[in-house]
């Protein structure tokens, strides 16, 4: 069996005085999608950042590509191959389309066969190069936002409720992108829309109280409404 | 910095980027507004002109702050440590190099004054470097004890100060070619108020040239805005702030051999009392951006000369007024910056 690209085992996060993640262990296979579910609160977004660094450890490992991460400097985890794309989007709205582009490109100008890909991904983006980033509608910061985190080959990219408030016409264009970044990259993705992750995702966990209580394949879990309905307490009829 | 392509847009359904220039008609809307009030047109001019260097000056001193404001959180109240030991720096020099300052030569008096405000300028920047290493480094995200170890380091730079140069205050007599005006039609403009005002300009310049056509004026931009997401980029925030923090400090030596010039004398407590002036500034021009600095320093000053000249009993005041009124207008700030 091939070396797992990420692995978390009993890994604690404390928040000031909150203990948010009580012993995660998550195995990450390389290449396809992740889909990591759970209700409010249970510690999904605490995980990607702990993986990302935002949050340190206070206990367990955090293992990237063979190496360990765990409480290294966030700016040194993202050299190392990881992109996230946070739930606020966290695009810079005062600098223009191209300019964040440009930031996200570390190691130099962004090369243009790539930047067409992009486009052909995020069409949008390419009418507002030039146009503020603040000026963008939700969907269009949320595009920007995980085209940044594409702007160079990443191993691993970090996606934190890519849907959330975004229109459904935008959230189908999201699903054909994502379908093609997947082929390109592991994907670790947290979200809430069953139905959105259900047709994306090859691998799930889902995670209760900071832990993860559940692991698989998204497809046995897709067809299982009775294991979404205790896992989730939903199931793919409603909610759509 | 290397742009990437810009690929064809097609201009039909885009948005309109909506460019607020209001602030920027605020200092011309009061100068005209102070007009009738003042009454004879050249003394306007002279108080105006002084209002613009005055605002340059503490421009000048107050961009590095609100820039390491906004990108780190960081309240630095011994930024005023800098402007007085720029200004002595430039004291020492300037006795030195009396020669150079006595002679009555332009050029001789700027190349004084030009080793003068570099010496000012490298001393600050590295005190900058290290007051952030030592005093500021053990307290990011501590905003109580930043105030409080800030201050102190404000203070006992001041006794420093004390120690080094003496307690006394010093004059510091402008270069012989600077004293003076000049007459435009029946106007005398101060030879040293033009000089700064074009040092502001200059100063100003240069930041929104290196803000908006570098890549590291992006990362600052990106940081002022998000510095959390600018650090999941890749990119080490804490030392752009160093770095961001030494230059304000330089800066604000800049601003110190200035305003001392200005006053034609200094002491220890010359920085401290700027700071108030420097902080009704940035909170004015919303906190982290520059361009609202510009106007707010403006503003501040013209604010100051204005009712010193018509109602001196209210001069002391005006700015705390001039600042209530702009934020029960924008409560951020003239140009707030987007925040996370």
């Amino acid at each position: 069996m091939a070396e797992p690209l990420l692995t978390l085992a009993g890994v604690h996060t404390h928040i000031g005085q909150y203990h948010i993640l009580q012993g995660v262990d998550l195995v990450l296979p390389r290449g396809g999608m992740t889909v990591l579910l759970g209700r409010n609160g249970a510690g999904k977004t605490t995980t990607l950042r702990t993986v990302m660094g935002l949050w340190k450890p206070s206990r367990g490992t955090v293992t990237f590509d063979g190496r360990p991460i765990g409480g290294v400097p966030t700016p040194d985890i993202a050299q190392a191959g990881i992109a996230y794309v946070p739930e606020t989007m966290a695009v810079f709205s005062d600098l223009t389309v191209a300019e964040n582009m440009i930031l996200a490109a570390r190691s130099g100008p962004i090369d243009t066969a790539r930047l067409d890909w992009i486009f052909s991904l995020f069409p949008a983006l390419k009418k507002f190069w030039q146009f503020p980033a603040g000026v963008l509608s939700g969907g269009q910061k949320q595009m920007l936002a995980i085209a940044r985190a594409i702007a160079e080959p990443r191993t691993l990219l970090l996606i934190d409720e890519p849907t959330k408030g975004i229109a459904p016409a935008i959230i189908e264009a999201m699903i054909t992108a994502f379908a093609e970044l997947k082929r390109e990259t592991t994907i670790l993705l947290v979200e809430q829309n069953f139905r959105f992750a259900a047709s994306l995702g090859d691998h799930v966990a889902v995670m209760d109280d900071g832990r993860i209580v559940h692991r698989g394949a998204m497809a046995d879990l897709a067809r299982d409404e009775a294991l979404q309905q205790r896992l989730l307490g939903l199931s793919l009829d409603t909610h759509q | 910095m290397t742009v990437a392509p810009a690929p064809a847009t097609t201009p039909e359904a885009l948005p309109a980027i909506k460019h607020d220039y209001l602030p920027i008609l605020l200092p011309v809307a009061l100068s005209a507004l102070a007009l009738p009030f003042v009454g004879n047109p050249i003394t306007w001019v002279t108080l105006t002109v002084a209002a613009l260097a005055m605002g340059m000056m503490i421009f000048v001193i107050a961009s590095g702050l609100t820039l390491v404001f906004g990108l780190m959180d960081v309240l630095n109240f011994g930024h005023g440590a800098f402007i007085a030991v720029g200004a002595y720096l430039a004291l020492s020099v300037l006795g030195l190099l009396s020669g150079w300052v006595q002679v009555d030569s332009l050029g001789w008096n700027l190349m004084a004054l030009g080793l003068a405000v570099s010496v000012a300028m490298i001393g600050t920047g590295l005190l900058g470097w290290a007051f952030e290493r030592v005093i500021v480094k053990p307290v990011y995200g501590q905003h109580l004890k930043q105030i409080l170890i800030t201050m102190g380091g404000l203070i006992v730079a001041e006794q420093l100060i004390h120690v080094i140069w003496g307690g006394d205050q010093k004059a510091m007599a402008l270069p012989t070619a600077l004293r003076g005006a000049v007459l435009i039609g029946d106007v005398a403009i101060e030879k040293f108020r033009i000089l700064a005002v074009a040092v502001g300009f200059v100063v100003f310049a240069a930041m929104l040239l290196v803000l908006n056509r570098t890549r590291i004026g992006l990362l600052i931009r990106a940081g002022v805005e998000n510095a959390e997401m600018v650090e999941a980029l890749g990119y080490r925030i804490r030392r752009l702030f160093v770095g961001v923090f030494a230059v304000g400090s330089a800066l604000a030596g800049l601003g110190g051999v200035m305003w001392a010039l200005y006053r034609e004398t200094l002491t220890a407590a010359i920085g401290g009392d700027v700071m108030v002036l420097v902080f009704i500034v940035i909170i004015i021009g919303g906190l982290g951006s520059v361009g609202g600095c510009f106007i707010g320093a403006i503003l501040v000053a013209m604010m100051a000369n204005y009712t010193a000249f018509l109602l001196p009993k209210v001069a002391l005041a005006s700015n705390i007024l001039l600042m209530v009124a702009i934020l029960m207008w924008r409560p951020q700030g003239l140009y707030p910056v987007a925040k996370r």
